[in-house]
């Protein structure tokens, strides 16, 4: 394997406390030493002068559609997305068909990850068997065979008595619960967020309450139980307030949030464009602020995308018909960078922390930094330039993405995976 | 004069005096329906399709005559005779009729959006019969026509729309045309018939009926949709109509010379009584007859002679 050395980047890793000028040499497929004017010999050289040095970028919430939707996206394709947009580690959500209830499809995934696969892919098995809400999966199959977390994502668990359960057995076996918070019968088939936007368009509404009253369940399950839990795709003023409580309080909750929260909110919904719909649903202003606010506060632990592709008839359709979700990996750095560390939410490096070291914590992997001895993930970004997004460049398969024609800075020009350059911008 | 837009998708992107020379239009084309021969030449050689993928009798019958009286040859596209219900996507529908070269399409649909999104997609002129809970315009429009027949003027009426604004296309078209237009609207119904947000919309929002009349010159009662007890949004209908029913004792609340409208079809001893309805301060079906009139002054604007340089 060659060795690499990164020369006279910005180097951002947090966990290190590292913000500053830095070179990266990389041997062995690790980590070997991170300092100013490092003198090795390295096979190959890179000059990252005026580019940022990051660990490569950790996602926690991404759907690769495999197996079973491979029309959507593949091991292959999804990250390939992910490296193209500097993410080395993705989890990978259980919502395929068959469905991740079963050791089996955990083996199939990471088997599959590492024939095909562009970067690390660690599956979050089912919480319940078919993903229909009723019965348990076998939860320490799930474990043993790898899975990092357990959801249910794209459906919530709404039988309280079956979460309470899962939460009891999951801490047996240190595993998150992450739920996708959304009361159904709130819900009520609505399709973008209730408020005069969709009243204006005539559009059913989704109440920021049936995500918040889930949030408040779940954390009143969390206290009884001592399980971890993880608020998947946060997006309202009060869940912020409620996860809020839940730490001051010293649980075991934390949350996420995806790009689309803080930089869109429900007046974005154009002309009935379905690569605006996506669930939980862009919410009101005030709940933007919220979500801001949050992260500048750590109150939100982590930044994941919740990338989720879909074919182009299921999105250029009419809006009540078309599939929830947007795809985030290739963007997700830039939309961080360009709104939320551009505008001074948050600093740079602490972006950084939200995108790699924090979610790792989350799922309990051993990524994110640019420890010695730590495999070799990295990522390179150009902060200066700015370019226009275009979903026909994507790797996904998916375009269905809101943030199409944004100019933005913070792409990905390089991305290295256990020592290996992965990927390649121009 | 002209119109905007190669569309009639909504009353929101009209200006006023885009939708006062609709009105002047249609007045105009009222004296047609009077003749023995109801027929103009306007649209002749014009192929208007009338593409309803939702139950409706009315909007349709409307706009067929109106094609017809100004000699459109009509096409019925409807949702059990179209390939819709072979799986085929809308977008694969639309050009499929447009490879047949159309002039017009007339669209109603049960999913909001749905005529705004084939306008994009097409040249043809699309005209919004009626998407989802979004709009309606043409009922808008005839409902302002009737208004201004019976009241001189819009501007500086009083409006009251009762019943279920949450669902209704009619409330939404309404309150975007008649605010244009100078009028002012009350909105009046429980919270469980009040879509969120609905005061930014401009309007005062009551829940007590007799309140909700006080110094009204127009009383606009809206269809119950009598299924929708079953989604908890009022208990019974007997306590609905207790609460919200337009009888003659109800309106003695609204001005003396207050008039009652209802977009139809009516749920008589529901939402309205049918002394009401039949009683001398109705002009439900000056509304129907204006419907024709108002989709054909729509139909001309876009597609006529004169409409023909809009672009």
């Amino acid at each position: 394997m060659k060795s690499i050395l990164i020369q006279n980047g910005h180097v951002v890793d947090p966990a290190n406390q590292i913000d500053g000028e830095a070179d990266v040499f990389i041997q062995d497929g690790k980590i070997a030493k991170v300092g100013k004017g490092l003198k090795v010999k390295a096979d190959q050289t890179i000059n990252a002068k005026g580019k940022i040095v990051t660990p490569g970028l950790v996602d926690i919430h991404v759907h690769l559609r495999e197996p079973g939707f491979e029309y959507k996206e593949t091991i292959a394709t999804g990250t390939l997305a992910a490296v193209a947009g500097g993410v080395t580690s993705v989890a990978c959500m259980p919502n395929t068909n068959p469905p991740i209830d079963d050791q089996a499809i955990v083996h199939f995934i990471k088997s599959k990850a590492e024939k095909e696969g562009h970067c690390h892919v660690f599956p979050v098995g089912c919480i319940s068997k078919r993903r229909e809400g009723t019965e348990m999966s076998e939860v320490g199959e799930l474990k043993k065979a790898g899975a990092v977390g357990l959801s249910d994502d794209g459906a919530p668990i709404m039988n309280a008595e079956l979460m309470r359960r899962v939460m009891e057995y999951a801490k047996m076996h240190d595993l998150v619960v992450i739920d996708h918070c959304e009361d159904m019968d709130l819900s009520n088939q609505g399709v973008m967020n209730e408020g005069h936007a969709s009243t204006v368009l005539g559009l059913r509404g989704i109440p920021a309450a049936s995500e918040t009253v889930m949030v408040a369940r779940n954390i009143l399950l969390a206290e009884m139980t001592g399980a971890k839990f993880h608020v998947a795709h946060m997006s309202t003023a009060g869940s912020v307030e409620l996860v809020r409580q839940a730490k001051k309080k010293g649980l075991n909750v934390t949350a996420e949030t995806a790009p689309h929260y803080w930089s869109l909110s429900d007046k974005s919904i154009k002309n009935y464009n379905a690569n605006f719909k996506m669930n939980p649903p862009l919410r009101s202003d005030d709940d933007v602020a919220a979500i801001r606010k949050a992260l500048k506060e750590g109150i939100i632990d982590c930044i994941a995308t919740d990338h989720a592709p879909h074919s182009s008839t299921e999105k250029q359709c009419e809006f009540d018909e078309a599939a929830f979700g947007i795809v985030g990996l290739e963007t997700l750095f830039a939309v961080t960078y360009s709104h939320l560390v551009e505008p001074g939410v948050v600093s740079l490096s602490r972006a950084i922390e939200l995108l790699t070291t924090a979610p790792s914590k989350i799922v309990g992997i051993n990524k994110g930094t640019l420890s010695e001895g730590a495999e070799a993930d990295v990522a390179i970004f150009d902060i200066t330039t700015e370019k226009k997004v275009d979903v026909n460049n994507f790797k996904s398969k998916g375009r269905n993405s809101p943030f199409n024609g944004w100019n933005l800075k913070g792409w990905c020009e390089l991305t290295i995976v256990s020592g290996e350059i992965k990927y390649e911008g121009n | 004069m002209s119109l905007k837009s190669k569309d009639l998708l909504t009353i929101e992107e009209l200006s006023s005096t885009e939708i006062q020379l609709i009105l002047d239009t249609a007045s105009s084309f009222k004296e047609v329906s009077t003749r023995s021969v109801k027929k103009v030449p306007a649209l002749r050689g014009r192929t208007v399709v009338l593409f309803f993928q939702e139950p409706s009798t009315r909007t349709r019958v409307s706009f067929e005559l109106a094609a017809k009286r100004l000699s459109a040859d009509i096409l019925n596209v409807q949702t059990a005779s179209s390939s819709l219900v072979k799986g085929e996507t809308l977008i694969d529908t639309l050009k499929t009729l447009e490879s047949m070269t159309i002039d017009a399409l007339v669209v109603r649909h049960k999913c909001s959006g749905v005529p705004l999104m084939l306008a994009n997609m097409t040249n043809a002129t699309v005209i919004n019969a009626g998407d989802g809970f979004h709009e309606h315009p043409t009922q808008g429009l005839l409902d302002m026509l009737t208004i201004k027949e019976q009241k001189g003027k819009i501007e500086g009426q009083t409006v009251t729309i009762i019943g279920d604004i949450t669902h209704s296309r009619v409330a939404r078209s309404n309150i975007h045309g008649l605010q244009k237009m100078g009028a002012k609207v009350r909105v009046c119904a429980p919270p469980t018939l009040l879509p969120a947000g609905i005061e930014k919309m401009g309007v005062e929002v009551y829940h007590d009926l007799d309140k909700a009349l006080k110094d009204t010159d127009v009383v606009y009662v809206l269809r119950l949709q009598l299924e929708r007890q079953k989604k908890n949004l009022f208990p019974t209908i007997r306590e609905y109509s207790q609460l919200y029913s337009v009888t003659s004792e109800r309106l003695k609340h609204a001005k003396k010379d207050a008039i009652v409208m209802h977009p139809g079809p009516m749920n008589r001893g529901v939402e309205i009584s049918s002394g009401v309805a039949d009683g001398p301060a109705s002009v439900i079906d000056e509304q129907v007859t204006n419907g024709v009139a108002v989709r054909m002054a729509v139909l001309y604007l876009l597609k006529g002679e004169k409409g023909e340089n809009n672009g």
